[in-house]
């Protein structure tokens, strides 16, 4: 096993650096706006202009560049800094992850709890209200796009703008470490607007596993050796059931921790999503580099996380 | 066949029913059986003649919206069809056990073994620390003949062959000792070989335990050594049940004679034809009128499309039953005739 995941991690490497490769050529290829340009403001001189290139080294040799962006990323762990702000852009992630982290574990703490007893209560009584809610709900969490969820949210329940304010509204977030009770009521909307989609979809498909699963030979089984249906369903079945949605569940947290770029926008979370959307918007192109491969980084390693624990959960995994 | 002080399991005229969209299946039309301790039934039939059915509903395992039943299933005189679902899982895995037809399938792929026969442990002795149950399940499956029970109890299901799956999946249904065991198609998923192993142990398990057992099989040879009755079904009904000699030295229905012709014997002359019986199990819907076997029988007389035949014992032999309207005497001229053109080859 060890083995294995050295091998995986290596070649998460190297996949990191075609990555950068990859960004690198597309923000150099099809430039969205010329760096130079949006800093120098709208009547530089030609002068100007080409001294902010060499300040910026975007007159060197397109090679020549990627290659000392990798080799200050190999050497000196150094990810460059940020063309608008001058900020090294390490120290604004680092700043930046904490309100992402805290977006995203929370939402998967809602949508665990949520979807796993929707997901079962629904397939274990199919047909009933349960189920017709859960089905109907899901399809409507599937359906409702993030941003427009979120401005709904506020525009009910948000405490400046809200018809019913219960809790803090857009850009009241602040960090764990300065107020904790201000941190969690700040991130109850974001919370449950960014686990509503995920909750919908999970709950969906594990009704969908656990009905399947539900008449497999080795749940009459645990019937038939005198079982509770609690026992039977809750252990035996969801056991079963749930082990292919923690492979999907590992894809979506590495994604998420990448940033939740709408949720981020429209409770105005500083978070990695946020700085993303800024960078590109500034043409900030270290800054880009540097939250692209940050959410690559989060999704190979989920990756690797979420085949180490099919192992675990599946022995037949194990032993192929 | 009324249920006896000396009666573990007693059926009495089970029906089972299953509404579908296309209407009503009856899978089970009035079938009566009764099993003493350390005796076997053995229950014969094709695929959808009701056997697997009418077991799975003694077990309480069809219980749901879409069926009807109807009929007594009695476990040491206790109806288990009128039994709450609180004193249904009471009785299940502990005086009424289970064995299933595909091990793979029927044990669960994610569990140990030794866990899942643990959990058979625990869920009727309420006390039973792990280490008692553990220690259990580690004697059952030794029990069961487990070579190197200690390192098999830490096993999943799939690094187990089919014949120790199905060992384990017997250690399980005994866990508790139960009083009637139901073995469905035990040996179907297995080897020839493996076959014969599990019904010695089988065998030896139900006269070292005392247990009433089930055997329900589609296979006469399996139930030619282990049973000492035999019933054969079809279309859900018993349309011949007698002592296992008797039955093989004197079938009396049409349909077993089909069954006995079709079935490789060792003792049969050299170069005899097997005879497959002649077109597929009829429509549990809308079965044929009259006799159920008369669309594939090939003595049908006019008479025998109209008239139901009920289960009747023999004027000689009243151990032996027969549903079938050809007179006894052309019956036994029919099959004296059929065995002798067999050994005339």
């Amino acid at each position: 096993m060890a083995a294995y995941v050295l091998r995986r991690v290596l070649w998460g490497l190297v996949l990191l650096v075609l990555v950068s490769l990859l960004t690198f050529v597309v923000f150099y290829v099809l430039p969205s706006a010329d760096p130079a340009q949006l800093r120098a403001g709208r009547n530089a001189s030609p002068a100007t202009l080409a001294q902010i290139r060499e300040n910026l080294g975007l007159d060197r040799p397109m090679t020549a560049q990627y290659w000392t962006f990798l080799s200050q990323l190999a050497f000196h762990a150094n990810l460059g800094y940020s063309y608008f702000s001058q900020a090294s852009v390490g120290s604004l992630l680092v700043d930046r992850l904490p309100a992402t982290i805290s977006l995203t574990l929370g939402a998967i703490v809602i949508w665990v709890l949520v979807a796993v007893p929707l997901g079962v209560v629904a397939a274990t009584r199919r047909g009933t209200w349960v189920d017709k809610l859960t089905t109907g709900g899901a399809l409507l969490g599937i359906s409702a796009p993030v941003y427009w969820l979120g401005l709904v949210a506020l525009y009910l329940f948000a405490d400046d703008i809200g018809i019913w304010p219960l809790f803090p509204g857009a850009g009241s977030y602040v960090p764990f470490t300065d107020d904790p009770w201000q941190w969690f009521t700040s991130l109850i909307l974001p919370w449950i607007v960014l686990a509503s989609t995920f909750t919908a979809v999970y709950a969906r498909l594990l009704r969908g596993n656990m009905i399947e699963v539900l008449s497999e030979d080795y749940v009459r089984t645990a019937r038939a050796k005198g079982l509770s249906e609690r026992r039977v369903v809750w252990r035996h079945g969801l056991r079963a059931a749930v082990t292919p949605l923690v492979t999907l569940a590992g894809l979506d947290i590495g994604l998420l921790l990448g940033g939740a770029v709408l949720t981020e926008a429209v409770f105005g979370i500083p978070g990695i999503g946020q700085l993303n959307y800024q960078a590109i918007v500034h043409a900030d192109y270290p800054l880009i580099q540097g939250t692209v491969l940050l959410a690559a980084c989060f999704v190979i390693v989920a990756n690797i996380f979420v085949d180490v624990a099919y192992a675990y959960l599946d022995p037949r995994v194990r032993t192929s | 066949m009324s249920a006896g002080a000396d009666v573990a399991l007693c059926v009495e005229d089970l029906r089972v029913g299953f509404d579908t969209r296309d209407g009503l299946v009856q899978a089970v039309d009035g079938i009566s059986y009764a099993v003493a301790p350390g005796r076997t039934l053995g229950i014969v039939g094709e695929s959808g003649s009701g056997k697997t059915v009418a077991a799975m509903t003694a077990m309480g395992l069809t219980r749901g919206l879409r069926t009807r039943v109807s009929g007594r299933v009695l476990l040491d005189g206790e109806d288990l069809l009128a039994a709450s679902p609180a004193r249904l899982q009471e009785l299940r895995g502990d005086a009424i056990a289970m064995v299933f037809q595909d091990p793979l399938s029927a044990l669960h792929p994610l569990l140990r073994v030794g866990d899942q026969i643990e959990e058979a442990v625990r869920a009727h002795r309420g006390g039973a620390s792990r280490a008692v149950a553990r220690a259990r399940a580690l004697e059952l499956l030794e029990l069961v003949a487990i070579p190197n029970a200690a390192q098999r109890i830490g096993a999943y299901p799939h690094e187990l062959s089919g014949g120790m799956r199905q060992r384990a999946m017997i250690a399980m249904a005994l866990a508790n000792e139960p009083r009637v065991l139901i073995a469905d198609e035990p040996t179907t998923a297995l080897d020839v070989t493996v076959q014969a192993q599990i019904l010695a142990l089988l065998r030896r398990l139900r006269d070292e335990l005392g247990m009433a057992m089930v055997l329900i099989t589609h296979d006469l040879g399996v139930v030619a050594e282990t049973a000492d009755e035999i019933a054969v079904m079809y279309a859900g009904r018993i349309v011949e049940q007698a002592p296992a000699a008797e039955l093989f030295a004197h079938p009396q229905h049409p349909y077993t004679w089909g069954l006995l012709r079709s079935v490789p014997r060792l003792d049969a002359p050299v170069g005899a034809e097997l005879v497959p019986i002649p077109g597929r199990p009829p429509s549990l819907i809308d079965p044929p009128s009259g006799c159920r076997f008369h669309p594939r029988c090939p003595y049908v007389r006019e008479r025998h499309r109209t008239v139901d035949p009920a289960l009747e014992p023999l004027a000689a032999r009243p151990e032996h039953g027969v549903a079938c309207l050809l007179p006894e005497a052309e019956r036994q001229a029919i099959w004296s005739g059929l065995t002798k053109g067999a050994s005339a080859r």
